[in-house]
């Protein structure tokens, strides 16, 4: 229903619109080192915004009790709660029902629990398990284990110069070999967004399972499981404005049904005798121990925030900011970039000749900038540009333009110090 | 500001420009290689040892300004030292590393040009970078040979 009032109201330009959003969050307006912060450090953690801090607070304040036991009012109350998160971030991720959503500790939890579980039921010597040269330590270490107690193998689809997979060389190790394909649908390094419609399609034909790492996707672009057709998708609540503690494993029902339970303990069984323990059906089965439920709480109301932000504004000023770092910081002579991948999410990484990331840190934060100076668990890929580390710039939709100035400025101030 | 030049004293920022004794000895006799794995520094320290003296010294490797400098300025401090002097140096040298700013040195610990190296004390994380260069020295006078990483190191 639109009232005639609205017509006459003056439209809110992007800007005034983020102007306004930041103030939603309390950190944003906090000063490091007697400077105004300018947090770029969002692909380790976003900033929370006051409703998800509110509902948290409200719950340990006014709910708080243990889920799925006892009949008190409390307890119900918490029950409730918990799995209206399920259902929030199910239809968030539009899967097909909330059983299909499991709540883990974050995203490296959602992989181990996949890699061992598969690890324990589909592999045998010899078996291939693809992955890329662009993924986090967390999608690399967890398969590795399970090729040393398997003898199964990784391979890895490389990458091109500028950071996009390599499809031509990477699509040729797919083959009857082929389990289980595990990608990240963004780079947390370079920002590369893969294409992944292709990849699953390839692994889906040689009888694959694929898993997609979406840590740093699920911030800055909607994310359809159904529509990408992937049996797992996994992600963390804190890289979305929702707290730690919390990650989310979607997986189809179809494989969560097959699957043996992870971890035992209270909340996974139907029955335990000495003899025999009967596992609760998904979610329950993987959900051992009382699961973090104020946490759960946060998340979904952080997913809420987010919708009512919306994809469309949230990628048309991180990439307007994205686009202005990436002018300003091409003006340094010193500076290469590392990775121009096609498609880009938010995240730049850079290193500048002759001075040290961790320098461009310290020197940064003294002047209240907030970047990561490091591998970015990333180690693989850091061989591949022979830099041991990098400069990474990552931007929410709260970031601007100006901020990116105060990061430029910044920088010159270490190309003083250290072009003496 | 202010604290930035304490951190990126001359000294400092010279030591990693031109860092002193870089590069491979050819007869060394301990060798060791350290690594900090939250940023990816690297660095290999030689020793030539005669009659448990420090004959020669040198590092290679890759690391931020602090590392690099404190590992270049540890080549100079200890060359001719002997291997006892040198590890007690480095004991001192970290006790003085990890004191609150403004903590004196040890009496009788002389400091010289390492007196640089007290700008780290402002900043908790960047201690380990100070003193990577250090604990592989100790571990290539003590094991010879091994691999170190800051992390986790019961010592800082």
């Amino acid at each position: 229903m639109s009232s005639p009032l609205s017509s006459q109201t003056k439209p809110v330009s992007l800007a005034e619109r983020i102007q306004a959003l930041r103030d939603d969050f309390p950190l944003l307006h906090e000063q490091v080192h007697g400077s105004p912060l300018v947090y770029f450090d969002n692909a380790a953690t976003t900033q929370k915004p006051r409703p998800v801090i509110r509902v948290m607070s409200e719950y340990f304040e006014k709910q708080n009790a243990n889920v799925h036991r006892g009949v008190h009012f409390l307890s119900e109350l918490s029950t409730t709660l918990y799995e209206e998160a399920r259902k929030t971030v199910a239809g968030f991720l539009h899967a097909h029902s909330p059983s299909e959503i499991i709540f883990t500790r974050g995203t490296t939890e959602s992989i181990n629990l996949i890699a061992q579980v598969l690890g324990q039921v589909l592999i045998q010597p010899g078996d291939e398990i693809i992955l890329s040269e662009l993924e986090h330590h967390s999608n690399i270490v967890p398969w590795q284990l399970i090729c040393e107690k398997t003898g199964a193998h990784l391979r890895v689809i490389p990458i091109l110069e500028n950071g996009d997979l390599d499809s031509e060389a990477g699509m040729r190790l797919f083959g009857p070999k082929t389990r289980i394909l595990a990608l990240a649908h963004v780079s947390n390094a370079l920002g590369t967004v893969n294409h992944l419609t292709p990849w699953i399609r390839l692994a889906h034909e040689q009888g694959a399972v694929v898993l997609i790492d979406g840590a740093q996707a699920i911030p800055h672009l909607p994310v359809d499981v159904t529509a990408l057709d992937c049996d797992f998708y996994v992600f963390s609540g804190h890289k979305l404005y929702g707290p730690t503690g919390i990650g989310v494993l979607y997986g189809k029902s179809s494989w969560l049904e097959r699957l043996p339970p992870w971890q035992g303990g209270g909340d996974m069984i139907t029955s335990v005798t000495f003899q025999k323990t009967l596992f609760a059906a998904p979610p329950q089965r993987f959900e051992a121990g009382t699961p973090p439920i104020a946490q759960a709480i946060g998340i979904a109301e952080a997913i809420r925030y987010l919708e009512s932000v919306g994809y469309t504004d949230i990628q048309n000023q991180e990439n307007q900011v994205a686009e202005h770092a990436l002018r300003r910081l091409r003006e340094i002579p010193r500076i290469r970039l590392i990775g121009e991948p096609r498609e880009r999410a938010a995240i730049v990484s850079f290193v500048l000749d002759g001075i040290h990331p961790h320098d461009i840190g310290t020197v940064l934060d003294q002047q209240g900038v907030a970047v990561r100076a490091g591998h970015h668990c990333a180690m693989p890929l850091m061989e591949h540009y022979r830099v041991p580390a990098t400069v990474r710039a990552s931007f929410a939709f709260y970031n601007t333009e100006n901020e990116v100035d105060i990061m430029i400025e910044a920088l010159g101030k270490a190309l003083e110090l250290f072009g003496r | 500001m202010s604290s930035l030049l304490s951190l990126y004293q001359e000294i400092i920022l010279d030591h990693n420009r031109s860092p002193r004794n870089f590069g491979r000895l050819e007869h060394a006799t301990h060798e060791a290689q350290g690594f900090n794995p939250l940023c990816g520094d690297k660095v290999h320290v030689y020793v030539e040892l005669t009659d448990s003296r420090i004959r020669e010294i040198a590092f290679e490797g890759t690391g931020c300004a602090i590392s690099t400098a404190s590992s270049s300025l540890m080549t100079e401090s200890l060359k001719g030292k002997t291997l006892d002097e040198a590890l007690s140096f480095f004991e001192s040298l970290r006790g003085f590393l990890t004191q609150p700013p403004d903590t004196p040195p040890p009496a009788g610990f002389e400091l010289g040009k390492l007196a640089a190296l007290g700008g780290v004390r402002q900043y908790p994380t960047r201690v380990k970078c100070a003193t990577l260069g250090w604990h592989t020295l100790q571990a290539a006078l003590k094991q010879g040979g091994l691999t170190v990483t800051t992390e986790p190191d019961p010592h800082a």
